[in-house]
């Protein structure tokens, strides 16, 4: 992977975002606003916004084009969902998606000719975003059009200027890469190697960091400073743990031991219920989620690790870090029929168990949620 | 029991009286922006979203510098609205979008933000759309005469 910004450009032949605003009636007071508004988006200094503002004014409008593999569909849920005010369009009108075969109305082969027309006329200067891994053991996995993700993938990557791999599926393989990886799971990074990629790791990412995103390629024509895992630095360069609320809390020792005792409460540290936020890169302590509402933690609900590499194999989400974790890569080759079966009798036993407990009310522990 | 429906959603935030301790320290720096503000003239902007604060913590802040004596609300690609704080020189500007839910706040330490002046584009633009608008009636009014005559 290559990390060269300045051989990055997003001009190509499309109106400038300022002719965009200006068709759509927006003052240079309301320019302002929106360089403002995305600077913080994009977290930035409030002093960078002359600076967004003079480079937004010679931006071109990029082609996009959005490919979705093995996915949920929770990353283009995210993005759609959580910000549908003005500013936030008018960065999607500056912007020209011209395949997203989620969203698009167009299917089949009239789609995948969107696809190849955007390719051929914008060769070379296209943004590529891929959310979803992708199968090798048997392409048959997943298709689109008839396509294989990985032809569609690499055919598609050829003439991108530069990629965004959403979700942690795309940029680490994400729950379909968990043990045992049924489908031979990979990420984007594990298959392209010439181009750069920008990880944007959660599942799913904040959808201001999606966009966050996209705005500084629009804006700067380049990617952003990234980490040893491709991630953005802006977004992703401090730990939950050294960005949250309750920190003082772990400084001074005072944990919740259940998630209903004082300490719960009184919103102390939940590094003993298993949050994973000191080894945790995101930004969700700050920028938050649902328009800046709160986010897990401030919820009462420990970081999971959503954005670090194989966060669904690293044990108890409900075990503190200092735990040891069982190795689950172990657990893989223990598909012997004894061990399978052995499984399914405790599979059986706690099952009954949880009927039971539902049955009479009684408090479901920690314990019996790891079984 | 008979439920009622309630169209609002609770939230049950967890809160302590222990809490980030950021409030303090953001004070100071407001305090050493407005030092620079008096003596180099430098202003100051403070996005209220990059510092971690735990719930109720901004409306702490908010609170400790109060409403002073001049508000503004704007129009622009939502509603953004722009207050003095008790402390001349600081000003909070929040910006909405169009379904008003909040998307930046900032704390702007300088004699006026920059939001609220009139901006030359659109001074320009406006000097053309009066002159082209007087133009058209001032055309308007010959042919009129034309046309008695």
């Amino acid at each position: 992977m290559t990390n060269d910004n300045s051989t990055l450009t997003s001009k190509n032949d499309h109106a400038s975002l300022v002719d965009t605003l200006a068709s759509h009636g927006v003052s240079r007071r309301s320019f302002m606003k929106f360089c403002a508004a995305t600077a913080s988006m994009m977290a930035l200094s409030p002093s960078m916004v002359p600076a967004i503002a003079a480079a937004l004014e010679n931006a071109r409008k990029p082609s996009v084009i959005w490919l979705s593999f093995q996915e949920c569909t929770g990353c283009t849920e995210s993005l759609t969902r959580a910000h549908t005010g003005t500013i936030e369009n008018l960065i999607f009108d500056a912007i020209s998606l011209d395949y997203h075969h989620t969203l698009q109305a167009a299917a089949g082969h009239g789609a995948e000719e969107a696809r190849m027309i955007a390719m051929e006329e914008n060769h070379g200067k296209y943004l590529l975003v891929v959310d979803g891994s992708i199968p090798l053991d048997n392409p048959g996995y997943s298709t689109i059009a008839g396509i294989s993700n990985y032809d569609m993938l690499m055919e598609t990557a050829s003439g991108a200027a530069a990629i965004i791999a959403v979700g942690t599926c795309a940029t680490y393989g994400g729950i379909p890469h968990a043990n045992p990886n049924p489908t031979g799971a990979v990420s984007v990074g594990d298959l392209i190697k010439d181009k750069p990629i920008i990880n944007v790791p959660g599942c799913p990412p904040i959808p201001v960091v999606i966009t966050g995103v996209l705005t500084h390629f629009l804006t700067f024509g380049s990617i952003p400073e990234l980490d040893h895992l491709g991630r953005p630095k802006v977004f992703y360069g401090q730990s939950i743990h050294d960005r949250c609320y309750r920190r003082p809390f772990y400084d001074q020792g005072l944990f919740a031991e259940t998630f209903d005792d004082e300490g719960a409460k009184k919103g102390w540290c939940l590094y003993k219920l298993g949050c994973k936020g000191p080894t945790t890169y995101n930004a969700c302590a700050t920028t938050k989620w649902n328009n800046g509402t709160s986010f897990p933690i401030e919820s009462g609900h420990p970081c999971l690790g959503c954005s670090e590499p194989d966060f669904w194999d690293g044990g108890s989400f409900y075990k503190s870090l200092s735990m040891p974790t069982e190795n689950l890569t172990k657990t893989a080759v223990y598909a012997a029929a004894g061990a399978v079966a052995a499984g399914l009798v405790v599979g059986t036993a706690n099952k009954m168990k949880k009927s039971k407990v539902a049955a009479s009310h009684e408090r479901m522990t920690i314990d019996d949620l790891e079984k | 029991m008979k439920q009622t429906i309630d169209n609002s959603i609770q939230f049950n935030i967890q809160t302590s009286d222990q809490l980030t301790r950021n409030v303090t320290p953001l004070l100071h720096e407001v305090k050493h922006a407005l030092e620079n503000l008096i003596n180099n003239n430098q202003t100051t902007m403070i996005d209220l979203r990059s510092i971690p604060l735990a719930p109720g913590e901004e409306d702490t802040i908010l609170n400790s510098l109060g409403c002073g004596e001049v508000q503004a609300e704007l129009n622009a690609l939502g509603l953004s609205e722009i207050y003095e704080t008790t402390y001349a020189g600081v000003w909070i500007v929040s910006h909405f979008n169009d379904h008003n839910e909040l998307i930046g706040r900032f704390i702007e330490i300088t004699t006026m933000p920059e939001i609220l002046r009139s901006q030359d584009e659109d001074i320009l633009n406006a000097y053309h759309r009066l002159n082209e608008g007087l133009d058209d009636n001032q055309q308007t009014k010959e042919s009129m005469v034309e046309k008695v005559s």
